[in-house]
């Protein structure tokens, strides 16, 4: 698995991009196409757009300022009276697209950095998530809220947030958090048509990996996990970029002869505890590696979840590699301290089978 | 005197209003009911004549004293009081309470707790009928508190910039929950908050409903012409506490008494010549509170085999 990530943290232009493992990628297979996790992202947009007129965009910054924000263009030039660019007003206008969302459109609102979404918290956790439930499911927020979330280089404490385990405390959202081009398609094509309000977290990080992806139209259900590399000494779980490092460290172990089963549960709300039970249950030890902070973090909640329902089966404690309960400083070796790395987690998965 | 097309429909409603929150002030009192209750005595005519310019179609969003506002678009006084007392059969099943009122098929969309956390729903809602075309017009309700609020600007210059077709009704009853308005902002008239961003802005006296329902109507034929959103300011006072069990201390009991010759409905009766109708219409009024809580106290309480449905909402088949 190659990790083409650095041209776009470093706003580099894909289209020249130097990596050779995005430019030597095979040939893609008959009915399936290359696609970039960006490409993956807008054909989603696209297809959501073109399948339901109610479907609406507020806000471009889907991409971030990476090169990739082209497809931005390309979309607004498809679909003109569909993108509505809103004020830097964030209470304004995600309480907008939840409006909107009760009164019969299905909003995908972007908030940009997921940093952001500290402005609106109060639409998302307060109206959002609780419209449905306190109006004894008379009124539905059929609404995508979508933000870049976690360290993608240079961001510091203000720029840096992976906010999904904050949301994931929160009943009544979904959060997506794919890791492939497949899975950001598919899954938003499901998001979209969902009658919830669904946070999606995609790291700006991602945009550059490229998968196969069908040419058919799919939508990948939500709280279904795929097991990404099986193996049988130890069960990995990440999610959104860590499921990259998950691989990257899965095959720096399979080196050593250590064979290492990467599950990603791509959504968190629902969540596929079950996959991840029997996984465990097949390897006998669990590293989960996420991207928020460790304390409460997406990790915290999968590792409660396991010495719960599956004590038994667990050879060795759970063991999380998470970011650093500090803010992210700015400093690139500082920040390369705080963040999961690939290297955390071949340290982490060799001190459990030492 | 402003004449109405109503008058008798109008008085009724407002009775009713007043009859419902004093029905709901004294079942709290003898703690048949509980919660943190917020009533609208006193801010009828708001209520009343917001909901007589209005159509069915148009989406109301209220706030945390959000009764009467619903009430005045017609919801059920037995269901109502039903949710407000956590009965299965209250509009949320018992889910959301005083503070969380729906009543979506009357057009009362949904009320929230949050100060101004309404007001860009609304904005969404006014956008989704220029997309949709249903001609709808986004409203909502809510208190000089939030006039304060980053959510107040942001949704007020968002409105003007799209031209939405909305209305806000600031109902500016003087005080943000304990303290006098003075105590939050220089600025006496929230109104002028709206010629900051170029919207068209009137403040009319809330105690009196035909002056309302003017406002109301202007603001109404603006938007459906495509004018964008209007602001009325409606200056009136909340005759009880912030919430039931409020000691008021920060009132003079002087300004309260003040206020009581205000009385929107006797304002009302007054200006309509309806001396010879008012009481048969308070009668009717009583009368179906008294019904309304019959059935919402025999009514069965919120079953807690409901407590895990609804967090999210399942598809539609």
């Amino acid at each position: 698995m190659s990790s083409p990530e650095t041209s776009a943290a470093l706003g580099a232009d894909p289209s020249d991009a130097s990596d050779p493992s995005v430019m030597s990628d095979p040939p893609a297979r008959a009915g399936w196409s290359r696609l970039s996790y960006a490409e993956g992202m807008a054909l989603g947009l696209r297809e959501a757009l073109a399948s339901d007129p109610t479907v609406r965009l507020m806000g471009q910054y889907f991409f971030g300022l990476t090169p990739w924000r082209r497809l931005t263009v390309d979309i607004r030039e498809r679909f003109p009276d569909r993108v509505w660019d809103p004020p830097i007003a964030e209470i304004g206008y995600v309480g907008t697209g939840i409006g909107a969302a009760i009164s019969g459109l299905r909003p995908i609102v972007d908030v940009a950095t997921a940093s952001f979404i500290f402005q609106p918290f109060s639409q998302v956790v307060n109206e959002a998530a609780n419209i449905h439930y306190m109006t004894g499911g008379q009124t539905r927020v059929p609404m995508v809220i979508h933000v870049n979330h976690g360290i993608r280089g240079g961001g510091a404490a203000q720029h840096s947030h992976s906010p999904q385990a904050m949301l994931w405390n929160t009943p009544g959202i979904k959060i997506m958090t794919p890791s492939s081009a497949r899975d950001v398609r598919g899954l938003l094509r499901t998001a979209v048509e969902d009658d919830n309000p669904v946070f999606w977290a995609d790291h700006a990080k991602l945009f550059d990996y490229v998968d196969d992806v069908p040419d058919a139209e799919e939508r990948i259900p939500f709280g279904v996990a795929e097991i990404k590399r099986a193996g049988t000494d130890v069960t990995i779980v990440g999610t959104s970029l860590m499921v990259r490092r998950a691989l990257e460290a899965a095959e720096i172990l399979a080196a050593d002869g250590i064979s290492a089963e990467v599950v990603d549960p791509r959504t968190l709300v629902p969540f596929d505890t079950e996959t991840i039970l029997e996984s465990v249950g097949r390897t006998g030890r669990l590293v989960i590696v996420d991207e928020c902070h460790q304390s409460c973090g997406v990790g915290a909640e999968i590792a409660a979840r396991v010495a719960e329902h599956a004590f038994d089966a667990l050879r060795a404690p759970i063991r999380r590699i998470a970011t650093a309960d500090v803010p992210i400083p700015f400093g690139r070796p500082m920040e390369e301290l705080v963040e999961p790395s690939a290297a955390k987690v071949v340290t982490a998965v060799r001190s459990l089978l030492g | 005197m402003t004449s109405v097309p109503d008058p008798l429909g109008m008085l009724e409603r407002m009775w009713l209003i007043r009859a419902f929150e004093e029905r709901v002030s004294e079942l709290y009192a003898r703690n048949q009911i509980a919660g943190l209750l917020h009533l609208g005595i006193g801010q009828e005519g708001v209520a009343v004549g917001l909901a007589w310019g209005l159509e069915p179609r148009d989406r109301l969003f209220g706030g945390h004293r959000a009764h009467a506002h619903a009430l005045a678009r017609g919801a059920d006084p037995a269901r109502l009081l039903m949710e407000i007392a956590g009965r299965a059969t209250g509009y949320c099943g018992g889910k959301g309470g005083t503070m969380h009122i729906a009543a979506p098929e009357t057009g009362f969309v949904t009320a929230t707790g949050v100060v101004a956390g309404n007001i860009p729903l609304a904005l969404g809602s006014a956008y989704a009928s220029t997309v949709s075309g249903d001609g709808a017009l986004g409203v909502v309700a809510f208190g000089d508190g939030a006039g304060q609020t980053g959510s107040f600007h942001e949704s007020l210059n968002i409105a003007a910039l799209w031209g939405l077709p909305l209305l806000f009704v600031c109902e500016n009853n003087g005080y943000a929950e304990f303290s006098p308005l003075s105590a939050h902002t220089k600025v006496e008239r929230l109104a002028r908050h709206a010629e900051t961003y170029g919207i068209p802005a009137v403040t009319v006296d809330g105690n009196d409903a035909a002056a309302v329902l003017a406002a109301v109507r202007d603001g109404v034929d603006r938007a459906r012409a495509g004018g964008g959103p209007t602001f009325i300011e409606a200056l009136t006072y909340r005759l009880r506490g912030h919430y039931e069990g409020d000691p008021g201390k920060y009132r003079e009991l002087s300004e309260l008494a003040d206020w009581k010759q205000k009385d929107p409905i006797a304002r009302f009766v007054a200006d309509q010549g309806l001396e010879a109708e008012s009481p048969a219409a308070e009668a009717r009024a009583r009368a179906i509170v008294d019904a309304a809580t019959d059935a919402a106290l025999a009514a069965p309480h919120a079953s807690v085999d409901q407590l895990r449905t609804q967090v999210t909402a399942e598809a539609v088949a």
